[in-house]
């Protein structure tokens, strides 16, 4: 495998739900297990016995089948006091893992999945925003994007127009900083790290770190676990079942312009598994 | 009425849906079932022992099983929902909340072995499942040919909803719907009925949707 994805962080476990049994999963394709070997310890191996470097950041268990050049990403705001941290537990999605971070990131389709809830009828339009590829991060960022929402979160008693910002650290990670609604000036952070099983097929955890005093955890986990039910119906459905990264096949609009950005910077690095090179 | 209730469990959304369509109130209890599995925990242990949601509580009463939760809410809020009193049609409406468990064992492990991880043989629960759904499709062939479009008659019953969930959320198991032409128009039925609820992964009819086509872009 030439595609240096391989030497990308990886999300396989829950760390919290992760006991010295293990998990037997799949990354790109190798059959891997993870297992805890001690309160603060993981170990991941591939089927000959190889072990692979491990990290435990974001409640979850991280791994990497070729030699990571880069540490795992750093998300600032997850150290900071007072947040609830959110294991949202895995869900299993028939579509390429670069389809699921491109739906993430797409807010255009608020109203039609998400709705009366991340969107509404009739305010479907989706204003300018910029978009960048940060050189010296090496991630793409979404910013100044702003959308009409019902039930912007669960802490969100009516309807606001929510701030968001995207950022791509990762190939097949993406994180979602929005509108505090009882922390105005804070960014709430709502992750989506995918887990490539094969092209076609990911496991997906979300993870969210979030200030709110007041809502049960329950009601929190349920919460994002809805929101994403909504896209997996979608995503399960998408034609063609991988990503296009061929220019020519897509006319960009506005609202998808975060998705262009994120396959130019996906062509830029020769990030393919999950893609599809040429127009069928 | 308190319900024990998981967002993306289709037995507590079949109450939720009841619970909708006849005015019911319900008190929501969220349970942690995936990751959590807060279901099996001690003190919802002590309430059913069988470890299963929903749960629903009313007074004194503790019901652990959906179709019976279906009965009571019909029963004191709407009752047209159990049928017209007829005695063949009171014995299907009861023949399909029976059948309405091999639904939930047969689509329903299939929808999680593949969404959320459980253990499960896959192959044997969707072919469970595909038979479950080709006896479905041919009662409500028959009802078609005779006019009606829910399971017992023209009018919906607990029957009805006992039954939607778990086959409208077959293809997250894998099991497509395609070629159930009579199931897919049931479904449309049930989802335009006046008050409907949804659920992740069952949406409401949308007017302003766009075609199939041209979503996947
Ligand atoms: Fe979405």
């Amino acid at each position: 495998m030439s595609d240096p994805m391989i030497d990308e962080w990886y999300p396989v476990a829950l760390f919290s739900k992760l006991d010295a049994a293990g998990r037997d999963t799949l990354l790109m394709g190798h059959p891997i297990h993870v297992a805890r070997t001690g309160s603060e310890r993981v170990a991941a191996t591939e089927a000959d016995g190889r072990s692979l470097p491990v990290r435990i950041r974001y409640g979850h268990v991280w791994t990497s089948l070729g030699e990571p050049k880069k540490e795992l990403f750093d998300i600032p705001e997850a150290d900071e006091p007072g947040r609830r941290l959110v294991d949202v537990g895995v869900v299993r999605v028939r579509c390429s893992p670069l389809r699921a971070v491109e739906n993430f990131l797409d807010i255009a389709h608020f109203p039609f999945v998400h709705t009366d809830i991340l969107g509404a009828e009739p305010h479907t339009e989706v204003e300018k925003y910029d978009v960048e590829i940060r050189e010296k991060e090496d991630e793409v960022w979404a910013t100044k994007v702003k959308f009409f929402q019902p039930q912007a979160a669960k802490s969100a008693a009516g309807g606001i127009t929510t701030d968001y910002m995207y950022r791509v650290p990762a190939p097949t990670c993406s994180v979602l900083y929005k509108t505090c609604p009882p922390r105005p000036g804070e960014w709430d952070v709502i992750t989506l790290f995918v887990q490539p099983l094969t092209e076609e097929l990911c496991d997906v955890w979300p993870w969210m770190a979030l200030y709110d005093d007041e809502a049960d955890m329950t009601d929190l986990i349920h919460f994002q676990q809805m929101i994403f039910l909504q896209d997996r119906s979608i995503l399960e459905n998408q034609i063609p079942r991988r990503l296009p990264l061929d220019p020519g096949m897509e006319i960009p609009t506005r609202a998808d312009m975060t998705s262009v950005a994120y396959r130019r910077w996906l062509k830029r690095h020769n990030y393919t598994y999950g893609a599809q090179l040429v127009a069928q | 009425m308190k319900l024990y209730d998981y967002i993306l469990s289709p037995s507590c959304y079949k109450v939720r849906l009841l619970a909708a369509l006849t005015g019911t109130q319900l008190t929501l209890r969220p349970v942690d079932f995936h990751p959590g599995g807060e279901h099996l925990s001690p003190a919802l242990l002590a309430l059913n022992p069988a470890g299963s949601i929903p749960i629903l509580e009313d007074g004194e009463l503790v019901l652990t099983e959906s179709s019976a939760m279906l009965v009571y809410i019909a029963a004191k809020a709407a009752p047209e929902w159990l049928g017209s009193g007829d005695p063949a049609e009171s014995a299907q409406i009861q023949q399909w909340l029976s059948f309405s468990h091999r639904l939930t064992a047969s689509l329903g492990g299939a929808r999680l072995v593949e969404m959320l991880l459980r253990p499960g043989d896959l192959a044997a629960l969707q072919a469970s499942g595909v038979k479950a759904l080709r006896e479905l499709e041919a009662a409500l062939a028959v009802q078609r040919m005779k006019g009606d479009i829910f399971l017992t008659g023209s009018k919906p019953t607990v029957a009805d909803i006992a039954c939607f969930p778990y086959v409208a959320l077959a293809p997250d198991g894998s099991i497509a719907l395609d070629p159930y032409p009579s199931i897919r128009l049931w479904l449309r039925a049930v989802r335009a009925l006046d008050g409907f609820i949804e659920m992740p992964g069952i949406h409401r009819l949308h007017e302003l949707k766009p075609e199939p086509a041209k979503e996947t872009a």
